[in-house]
């Protein structure tokens, strides 16, 4: 191996102080929201106390940080679902390149890109106007998938892209049917992607705001909570429900990028593992 | 019927209609919704269906509109600006300079962590630097270099600048990592035996084969800054406005044929921009 430049060293730090410019004000508020009970919003803590996580389990005077807690797991969940099968069954349609494919392809990169606001106003009219109640988990559940689901066909997009279609021609001449091709040969090996679209589908839904504001209704998602607790919760409380919905999250992502892993080491030790579970 | 199962055109559609439906239902409807209410009257109580462009007309005759509007360029340039040069150099950095997949993976990795956790937790957590008696401040005073808090800190357009950059550069550095990470490597060494020097091959090898991303992540940046409101709103403290923050106001009103017009005039920028910007680049091909 070459020497490193000089350049190298540059680089480094400047990455160095990139990651701590992403992970610094994240890990401030996990420090803060340890802050003792007379303490404020910054530095200096007025001692080490876990008083602000014990408020927030305590009867809260405004909201309702559980119930909007355990809707956003339910919700995220539900996308997560729908974003992944909708995204598998979307992915193997796009190859076929069937008649209208490039007009479906234009609007995914429109729900991708259209300010989300604007589904917010629209899918909150269009239920308003129908007579509707909005709800989290009709109209608010349709308006995140507008939103994951362009982030779930595009890694779709991308695996079938790389995709070796001898696989399945091999599958064929052996007499499989469509269906057995897609469940024994296919699905196997797309399975690790599969695992990156759920993360997506469940950690932009758990995140989502713009999109849930006005089609949530009266229930409101966590990230509306947090949000209404901005304009009159002045105290750590804040911090520490910011740190214990992050933890939450990173919690989600590992276990996630652990399957991954797994997955991949599963695929690499055995080949593929295609036909064994018939 | 079997016939009929063979024809592509009839199994595709099967399996894309429920994405067709999601889309069609909570996309195109609400869009079109939007459009005619726009053409609606609003009074103090309630909308009223109706055919005229007074909003529009409202709109574009009103100075502040074209304030806003310019505002809402001014936070896209400059964040576009910052996004990609700390974005390109993230990515050439994790591309180039580090040798072994894992390491690039895991460092990948760490990069993108932040982007499936919430955003306003991430907003939030600005407060404890930038605040009056925040972090910042108080290293500026004990070094000496400011003698009393700087009030611009929190609160104005820097700490927007700021949020949206700390959001959002993560979309540069994923696409633009991707095409790098496409780029025969051979090319380099070519470019290396010939005589060029490493800024020389950066300009000229690596920047123009990297285009594509750079207009993929450009594309982000640009739509996720011009349709925000929540940014601009919590981390100016109100102070700023931009088209978003427009909107939401009118919605807050309940003023929905008036809301409806602006975002059909923000939907209709936004779009033009990608317009122009995917002159650039076929995204299909990039995947």
């Amino acid at each position: 191996m070459e020497p490193r430049a000089r350049s190298f060293y540059l680089l480094s730090a400047f990455f160095a102080l990139f990651v701590m410019f992403l992970y610094g004000p994240t890990l401030t508020i996990g420090i803060l929201s340890f802050q003792g009970e007379g303490g404020g919003l910054t530095f200096p803590m007025r001692g080490v106390s876990m008083y602000w996580f014990y408020d927030l389990f305590e009867q809260q005077a405004v909201g309702d940080i559980w119930g909007s807690f355990r809707r956003s797991i339910l919700l995220g969940l539900m996308v997560m679902v729908t974003t992944v099968v909708v995204s598998v069954m979307g992915g193997l349609a796009f190859r076929k390149k069937f008649v209208g494919s490039g007009i479906l392809f234009y609007l995914i990169i429109t729900a991708l890109v259209i300010p989300s606001i604007l589904v917010s106003l629209g899918v909150g009219l269009l239920f308003s106007q129908s007579g509707l109640n909005v709800h989290w988990s009709t109209s608010g559940f349709g308006a995140q998938l507008t939103w994951t689901l362009p982030f779930g066909l595009l890694i779709m997009f991308a695996v079938f892209n790389r995709f070796d279609k001898s696989f399945e021609e091999a599958a064929r001449d052996l007499g499989a049917s469509p269906w057995q091709t897609i469940r024994h040969v296919v699905l196997p090996i797309i399975a690790p992607s599969l695992i990156g679209v759920a993360l997506f589908g469940f950690t932009l839904s758990y995140d989502e705001f713009a999109r849930t504001l006005l089609t949530a209704g009266s229930y409101n998602t966590l990230p509306l909570e947090i949000y209404g607790m901005t304009t009159n919760v002045t105290s750590p409380v804040l911090y520490a429900l910011g740190t214990l919905t992050t933890v939450f999250s990173l919690l989600i992502i590992g276990i996630f990028l652990a399957l991954a892993l797994l997955s991949n080491r599963r695929k690499a030790r055995a080949g593929s593992d295609a036909g064994k579970a018939v | 019927m079997k016939k009929l199962l063979e024809n592509r055109n009839v199994t595709g559609w099967l399996m894309v209609s429920p994405l067709a439906a999601i889309l069609l239902v909570f996309l195109v409807m609400p869009i079109v919704l939007i459009v005619i209410v726009s053409f609606w009257r609003a009074t103090e109580f309630s909308i009223i269906p109706a055919l005229e462009w007074d909003n529009y007309a409202f709109l574009f005759g009103s100075p502040v509109t074209y304030t806003v509007f310019l505002n809402t360029f001014k936070y896209a340039f400059i964040t576009w600006a910052f996004t990609l040069v700390i974005g390109f150099t993230v990515a050439y950095y994790l591309a180039f300079h580090i040798r072994s997949l894992t390491w690039q993976i895991a460092l990948f990795l760490l990069c993108t962590i932040p982007f499936w956790t919430s955003n306003i937790i991430r907003m939030i957590s600005w407060i404890p630097f930038l605040g009056r008696n925040g972090i910042a401040n108080t290293t500026l005073m004990s070094w000496g270099v400011i003698d009393e808090p700087v009030e611009w800190l929190l609160f104005s357009d820097f700490a927007v600048i700021l949020a949206f950059v700390h959001l959002y550069t993560l979309f540069m550095v994923v696409p633009i990592f991707n095409t790098m990470m496409r780029i025969d490597k051979s090319l380099i060494e070519a470019a290396r035996d010939a005589g060029a020097s490493g800024a020389q091959i950066l300009w000229n090898v690596i920047i123009p084969l990297t285009k594509p991303g750079i207009m993929i992540g450009t594309i982000f940046v640009v739509t996720l800054v011009m349709g925000d409101f929540i940014t601009v709103r919590f981390m100016s403290g109100s102070q700023s406005a931009n088209v978003g923050r427009l909107i939401s106001n009118d919605i807050a009103l309940l003023q929905y044929p008036s809301a409806s017009a602006t975002a059909i005039v923000l939907l209709a920028t936004v779009l033009i921009t990608i317009g122009i910007l995917l002159r650039f680049v076929d995204i299909r091909k990039e995947l």
